[in-house]
């Protein structure tokens, strides 16, 4: 088994434990957190290719990860405070709960 | 054998005990030997220098509330870090049985092992750097970003609620303050081209008239200085902006549930801490490990950095004794809308340093571009408040 | 398989796993930032040494942060006695497992994974930068404008309001 098919491996593994938090947990930041850990996955599939493919003085893989790294981050932001709002309204973050659109 | 330099004394030093190990030992083994070589003077020499600070600190402190500091223990008190240090190590370790065991325990040694890390891309010497990293900067950054999760799992794991209160205070106010202090390497940064500490300090080399090239004695370095000083005392949580651990405010902070060890090595890391950051505020702006003037080049290059990083422990203890303590909104005020703005303006200054040719109208742009919105800035921002005028009272 | 990446692979699977099923939701949140440092040291380990400060200073010096923020302001600081995971679990479970599967599969079975052993590649952060103004320059821009409306609309969202009632 190559490095690369290692890596590959390490990251479907991670998706996988992101995707099982995200959809079976209650609690709303937790979905969170597998959602950043899903992203993070992918992250490293980037990287893994940039290091072991062709090209990669073209450095796409690297700055592709930077923007994501970025874009993660305020999507985290704005979905925490989406969180915190929620919060406010319906007292509880029990993702089972929030099923009204009724403000 | 080659002649003994005092400048690269230490460098020698390792060159000549892995020679001698060399062909006793196996390659990785001796790989694993170097590192070690590296690190271990890094620790032994910055603990010495927190056992010595804890004395100077508190004999410094003395002198300024007109009092004397700790005298009982040793001639004038000077062996005081060692009662310190018995009395640590001696203490009952109380943990409050709500206290979550795992994340207490933990959170000490998370905060510490930051602060030892960054000592590695710091340059104290000539060729003395532990690793030459390309984005050693950045490196510093990152892992002293990793230290606030650590204050914040003291203060939670406690289960007290004043702990936790002055873990979100601490944690808040590390946040805010870590931008006007990247934002003041950042300035630096921009004129050198680099994130390796190494480099830039290369980049300080040489004479430019009668004072030395380093980055201080420009105005926008100066001001970047001035920042990031603030920035660093605030990181650290040193007085004026020690409201995390106030003594007369919040118990002792984040770390009122801890005793015996586990307090010594939070002091331990907050030190540290401080001295890494004092070590790279001297990196950045203040030339390194060169001397002032060429003249005084036979003191070795470690020597001028231990000279310089005391010289700034002696500011950091003076500030302490000086001003009185800033409240938490005070606080945050003062990062967000003075410091951020300033920070900003003196990177806009630095590259109009660098456009502009040498010479006396450069200086009086940058000057301008830096007293300016400092005078004008701290005028409005003042403008709604009325503040009584200082008195002065002293001890008869 | 190289030791470190053995190490690695061991500590960023065991915070993962832990981080998603912990009751604890503090717990949780500090064994997700101990997967984000795993993934840095892979990074690391793959010569990407700007994105793996990068990931460090921005997920567990800031995400990290954020999230045990907002776990504290929704009350999550004390465990729920109510059960972890929702009564479908075994559909999310299900899934999970099929999706694992497919992934894994599809990565054995590939032809990419033959390939030998390149020297690493260099990404100074000098050719990095370059390649952001010069190249990238216009993603740069947009991910500003980006973080800046992320900036203002996670305070407006999170704002109390003074709703007079």
């Amino acid at each position: 088994m190559t490095p690369l098919a290692g890596y590959l491996i390490l990251s479907a593994f991670l998706f996988a434990i992101g995707l099982g938090g995200a959809l079976t947990r209650r609690n709303a930041i937790i979905v969170l957190i597998g959602i950043e850990l899903m992203l993070n996955a992918a992250n490293l599939n980037f990287i893994a290719f940039w290091r072991f493919g062709d090209h990669p003085e073209a450095l796409t893989g690297v700055i592709f990860v930077i923007f994501s790294i970025a874009v993660a981050a305020a999507e985290a932001a704005v979905g925490l405070a989406l969180i915190i709002a929620i919060y406010r309204h319906y007292q509880t973050t029990n993702v089972d709960e929030m099923n009204s659109l009724k403000g | 054998m080659m002649p003994l330099d005092s400048d690269q004394i230490f460098v020698q030093l390792k060159h000549w005990l892995l020679s001698l190990l060399a062909g006793v030992l196996p390659a990785p083994l001796l790989a694993v030997i170097s590192v070690l070589l590296s690190i271990i003077p890094i620790i032994v020499v910055f603990a010495t220098l927190f056992a010595i600070m804890t004395i100077m600190e508190r004999k410094g402190l003395g002198r300024i509330q007109n009092r004397y500091g700790p005298n009982r223990v040793g001639p004038f008190g000077f062996l005081q870090p060692a009662a310190d240090g018995i009395k640590a190590l001696i203490k009952e370790d109380l943990v409050p049985r709500a206290a979550d065991q795992v994340v207490h325990l933990l959170a000490p040694v998370v905060l510490v092992i930051p602060a030892l890390l960054v000592y590695a891309v710091l340059p104290i010497g000539r060729n003395m750097v532990a690793i030459d990293f390309d984005a050693g900067l950045l490196f510093f950054f990152a892992v002293g970003a990793a230290s606030e999760l650590a204050v914040f799992m003291a203060g939670w794991s406690s289960r007290n609620k004043y702990a936790l209160l002055g873990a979100m205070r601490a944690v808040a106010q590390m946040v805010s303050y870590e931008i006007p202090l990247i934002l003041s390497t950042v300035s630096v940064v921009m004129l050198t081209g680099t994130l390796s500490p190494v480099k830039i300090v290369e980049a300080q080399a040489g004479h430019a008239g009668l004072l030395p090239d380093w980055f201080v004695f420009t105005p926008w370095g100066f001001a970047g200085f001035v920042l990031f000083m603030i920035s660093a005392n605030a990181e650290a949580n040193r007085s004026p902006f020690d409201l995390p651990e106030g003594e007369s405010e919040l118990v002792a902070g984040y770390f009122t549930e801890y005793s015996g060890f586990k307090f010594a090595l939070f002091f331990l890391a907050e030190y540290l801490s401080l001295f890494a950051i004092s070590g790279l505020g001297i990196t950045l702006f203040l030339g390194g490990w060169q001397a002032p003037f060429a003249a005084l080049d036979f003191v070795p290059s470690w020597a001028w950095f231990f000279m310089k990083l005391l010289g700034l422990i002696v500011l950091f203890i003076w500030t302490r004794g000086t001003l009185p303590r800033l409240r938490v909104d005070q606080l945050m005020n003062f990062a967000w809308k003075f410091m951020l703005p300033l920070a900003l303006l003196n990177l806009f200054t630095a590259a109009v340093w660098h456009y502009m040719p040498p010479g006396l109208p450069r200086w009086l742009v940058c000057g301008a571009l830096v007293a300016g919105p400092y005078v004008l800035l701290g005028r409005g921002l003042l403008a709604g408040k009325n503040i009584a005028k200082r008195i002065y009272r002293y001890a008869d | 398989m190289s030791l470190p990446f053995l190490i690695i692979a061991v500590i960023t699977i065991a915070a993962a796993a832990a981080a998603m099923t912990l009751r604890n939701l503090i717990h949780c949140a500090l064994a997700v930032a101990g997967a984000f440092v795993g993934l840095a040291a892979a990074y690391l380990n793959l010569s990407a040494q700007f994105v793996g400060f990068a990931q460090v200073l921005v997920y567990v010096g800031a995400v990290a942060i954020l999230i045990v923020f907002a776990a504290l302001l929704t009350r999550g600081g004390e465990p729920s006695q109510a059960a972890v995971f929702s009564p479908p679990w075994f559909a999310g479970l299900g899934v999970t497992l099929a999706v694992l599967g497919v992934l894994v599969w599809a990565v054995i079975r590939s032809f990419l994974i033959r390939r030998e052993l390149v020297p690493a590649p260099e990404a100074a952060v000098k050719q990095i930068g370059d390649a952001l103004m010069h190249k990238y320059v216009l993603p740069l821009e947009v991910v500003g404008l980006l973080l800046t409306a992320a900036l203002i609309g996670a305070v407006i969202i999170a704002l109390k309001e003074e709703r007079k009632k």
